[in-house]
């Protein structure tokens, strides 16, 4: 029965929908690779782009010979920054600044950027054609380290270009000879006087290395030339900001471009915001022939990273051991173009004090301009860089007051109705409960053997929070066709995390019918409405709350229909009766609306907000570990996760996001890093960069969902995709310590640098 | 240089011309078969398994000339009668993917380890799916489902 015939409530054996973990609407596609993903997509006439990057790391240009790649049988078009000036005057994008160029102009910041572009019939020939491209630069200074990125005298943009979007950002309009795109800074309370006063201070700096997101989805995208409008096909997790952005920069109105997306391969925040869509854009407007872009695993490397960051925290605490006061300095390793740097800065900077009752608190947070490749989100938009080092130091200083790690925490950790460092009053944070359940599970206060000879075992904790970047806007559309049957439009992207069928089961909820019986319409611009993006695990609560308000418009509509028709609502009712009481026929179509924008308050010059963020998200994790002394292995004995995440609704799906997103941070923590020399990427690929497999997962790994409800929200509902990775990287440090004695303040934890730290504490240290 | 080969694709004769450069994958394209990705294009994830004269390979690393008289089998070739196979509805029931794109190759890999050992244990199924990468870290799930696979398989069977 898959026609709505009578339906009202509960009834029509729709069980309670929100809270159930059906199966994911596009289950089967998946499985017999039929699911359409931008990878599948051509076009008549199409053109395939491939894109020729720079070797030096910042050097102006001195020319681009694209003569013998033109001459190249098979080759259509080989573009440079000049020729897209042709069609875009000023051809900078990107969500904060309007920094990057479509194809590099006058300057290059970074290797790997794209410099020129061949069009050919077939990718092989576009690929030799690259080849035979001649560019020549002349060399300029670079800087690679974000903190000699503050002082730098080699300046990556001449002048900063803020787009205007943010109003926190118009005071950097026109700045020169610095490559501080952001300066974020919070001040709470009296910060001297408070380490003046100290029974002890401790002062530590911690580093987080250059990582990649690597979707095994390579970003693809492809624009197909319509008369007066540009159709663009694409894996990405921002349509809406994909249309409002390539329309600005042709100087269009937005509904003469659309954005479609079908499935994606992974996104992990790789796919946000301008990718390749406006290369593929200008590209296929200047052929007037549909372009696509697939690039390799390689060059997803040089096209977006996650931020390496520098951590100075400095913290005191009284004779009890009570945090009284802490400075967070953080340096952000932006690269080349800001992406969304700066709101990683200032969003996740605030939250830099970690999830303490601190009663003194400054943070400064600079996101910084350097000659590597763009630096953006990155499953949890810079959290993790941050849980990293407090909770690393949370267990320096326990240790050396000697109280226990677990405990310290309990003394320190903020509860709801306390104000966090922002002045927001934190509410529906399950901080204690998370961190309990995790330290109950591991058995933390049970006896532990800490093994012998050459295998030592130790335990670690960490507990962090995130806020949501606030405010952000989401629509959604709920339409009942005149036979019953229901489609959700929403431009939320199902990158893999199951946003489809949550957001199903959210109508099947309000209107009573199953969830499989709900069409969800995916990302068109011409036909989906406006979301934000797809990041920050704001989905469920965002766009959730919009289309359980569009469900219930059209529920009232439909309802109201049916008592003008002279039908009874109060017992069942056949859905299309009413349509065909209405309209003499199987017509009509009901629109149910909803738009959702959380209440919020900016921030003042301190950073004080009484409503920084609509809520708050949760992760804790307790690690086992066993250390080979010999060789600085270690093994991850048994991995044990809980968030918070409201009350889940798909239990199932929200419990692979756990372990999915710990797993991800595993690899970050344990083998992931992006190596460089002169600014080159040297290992990237599968061979050289070390992502988890099937081998690497912790012989136990416990996820679990803290019984908690989040107000507000959709059926009591928030985001959960990037919480289990907030405790990974420092517990395993932690953890480390407890068996080996040393403390490690870089990621990744590599055998080398778990023996090199032994060797040393013993005094015989390895040579270099 | 470019060469028609014929070979046997999922149970058909097809015939196509193949270019000396290209791959299994970019000739399985032709034929709208999107289900073998190229992912890392080196071998190294597994998103392009197909079967080729029984074994299975990685696409992006076979030549399109060498599919010339095999007998080739893409996971589309599993529900070719509109039924899923038990391993395919195996990763359904355990949630074994999330963004779907490596599933194919899981697939592939899955049926061919149960064909040549129908009841592996945790261990051997890692052995065997250690060249399969999966970015959204669907592992537990995945290994839950080989052995839901198994089971199913064994029940028919019997």
């Amino acid at each position: 029965m898959n026609k709505m015939d009578f339906i009202k409530g509960q009834d029509a054996g729709s069980a309670q929908q929100v809270g159930a973990s059906p199966p994911r609407l596009e289950a089967r596609r998946k499985v017999t690779g039929r699911a359409a993903y931008v990878h599948n997509a051509s076009a008549p006439r199409m053109l395939h782009a491939k894109v020729f990057r720079s070797t030096v790391a910042h050097g102006r240009i001195r020319s681009v010979d694209v003569s013998e790649a033109l001459a190249l049988p098979g080759v259509h078009w080989v573009l440079t920054g000049e020729d897209i000036r042709q069609i875009v005057p000023n051809p900078y994008y990107g969500p904060a600044f309007h920094d990057q160029p479509v194809l590099a102009l006058d300057k290059v910041r970074y290797v790997g950027e794209p410099v020129a572009v061949v069009l050919a019939d077939d990718p092989y020939v576009a690929a030799d054609a690259v080849n035979l491209i001649i560019a020549d630069y002349d060399l300029l200074d670079s800087v690679d380290d974000e903190i000699e990125a503050m002082t730098s005298k080699a300046v990556v943009h001449e002048e900063l270009k803020p787009a205007g979007t943010f109003p926190d950002l118009k005071h950097l309009h026109g700045k020169r000879n610095t490559n501080i795109a952001l300066d974020y800074h919070l001040r709470r309370g009296d910060v001297a006087s408070a380490f003046a006063s100290a029974h002890r201070v401790f002062e530590n700096e911690f580093r987080t290395q250059a990582t990649m997101h690597v979707p095994l989805e390579p970003m693809v995208s492809m624009a197909v030339p319509d008369d007066d409008r540009l159709i663009i096909h694409t894996a990405s997790q921002s349509p809406s900001f994909v249309r409002l952005e390539i329309a600005r920069l042709l100087g269009w109105p937005e509904n003469r471009v659309q954005v479609k997306v079908p499935h994606l391969g992974g996104g992990f925040g790789a796919k946000l915001y301008i990718k390749l869509e406006a290369l593929v854009a200008c590209a296929a407007l200047i052929a007037r022939a549909p372009v696509k872009l697939s690039l390799t695993m390689e060059e997803q490397f040089y096209t977006i990273t996650k931020h390496p960051t520098t951590f100075r925290i400095k913290t005191a605490v009284d004779a009890e051991g009570r945090i009284t006061a802490r400075k967070c300095e953080i340096f952000w390793n932006g690269g080349a173009y800001a992406d969304i740097g700066p709101r990683v800065t200032q969003k996740s900077g605030f939250t830099a004090p970690g999830p303490y009752d601190i009663e003194n608190v400054e943070v400064s947070s600079y996101a910084l301009y350097t000659n590597r490749p763009p630096a953006g989100a990155l499953r949890g938009f810079g959290i993790p860089q941050l849980v990293w080092a407090y909770e690393s130091q949370a267990d320096i200083m326990a240790r050396a007051l000697g109280q226990d790690p677990l405990e310290f925490r309990r003394h320190n950790l903020l509860r709801d109705g306390r104000p966090q460092a922002t002045g927001t009053i934190m509410q529906d944070s399950a901080i204690h409960e998370a961190l309990e359940l995790v330290a109950e599970r591991l058995g933390w206060n049970e006896p532990f053997d800490r093994g012998s000879g050459d295998i030592r075992r130790g335990r670690g904790i960490a507990v962090g929070f995130k806020a949501s970047i606030s405010p952000t806007t989401s629509v959604a559309m709920v339409t009942i066709a005149a036979d019953g049957s229901v489609s959700l439009s929403i431009s939320t992207v199902d990158m893999g995390q199951g946003s489809d069928t949550a957001m199903a089961q959210i109508v099947a909820q309000v209107l009573g019918i199953r969830t499989e019986q709900v069409n969800v319409v995916h990302p068109d611009t011409d036909a989906t409405p406006y979301d934000m993006a797809t990041l920050g695990s704001r989905s469920t609560y965002h766009t959730g709350n919009a289309v359980k308000l569009a469900a219930e418009d059209a529920r009232t509509k439909l309802w109201a229909m049916a008592r003008d028709a002279g039908i009874d609502t109060e017992s069942g009712f056949s859905w299309p009766s009413v349509f065909k009481a209405h309209y003499g026929m199987q017509a009509g179509t009901i629109i149910g609306t909803g738009t959702f924008i959380p209440d919020y308050a900016p921030a003042d010059e301190n950073g004080q907000s009484p409503l920084v963020t609509p809520y708050w998200m949760i992760g804790a994790t307790a690690v086992e570990v066993e250390v080979d002394v010999r060789t600085g292995h270690l093994n991850i004995v048994r991995m044990i996760n809980a968030v918070d995440c409201g009350k889940p609704l798909n239990p199932r799906i929200v419990e692979t996001q756990i372990s999915g997103a710990a797993t991800m941070q595993l690899g970050f923590t344990l083998s992931e890093e992006m190596n460089f020399e002169a600014g080159q990427v040297t290992n990237a690929s599968f061979a050289d960069y070390k992502i988890m497999g099937i081998h690497d997962i912790p012989g136990i790994m416990e996820n679990h969902i803290i019984e908690a409800e989040q107000s507000k929200a959709p059926f009591g509902a928030k985001g959960v995709g990037e919480s289990s990775t907030f405790g990974i990287s420092p517990s395993i440090a932690n953890a480390i310590e407890d068996a080996v004695g040393v403390r490690l303040y870089e990621l990744p934890l590599t055998p080398e640098k778990v023996l090199r730290a032994i060797r040393s504490a013993g005094g015989n240290p390895l040579e270099d | 240089m470019s060469k028609d080969i014929a070979f046997t694709l999922n149970s058909r004769p097809v015939r196509v011309t193949v270019g000396s450069h290209e791959n299994a994958v970019d000739v399985l394209r032709r034929f709208d078969l999107f289900g073998a990705r190229e992912s890392c294009g080196q071998g190294l994830c597994g998103c392009c398994t197909v079967r080729v004269d029984g074994k299975p390979l990685s696409g992006c690393l076979t030549l399109g000339l060498k599919l010339e008289g095999a007998m080739v089998e893409t996971v589309e070739s599993l529900d070719a009668g509109g039924e899923l196979d038990p391993v395919q509805q195996a990763f359904i029931d355990q949630g074994a993917f999330q963004c779907g794109f490596c599933t194919p190759g899981f697939v592939m890999m899955t049926k061919q380890l149960l064909r040549e050992k129908p009841q592996p244990d945790d261990e051997e199924i890692r052995s065997y799916l250690s060249g399969n990468l999966c970015r959204c870290a669907a592992y537990p799930e995945i290994v839950k489902a080989v052995k839901d696979a198994a089971a199913r398989m064994a029940a028919a069977a019997a």
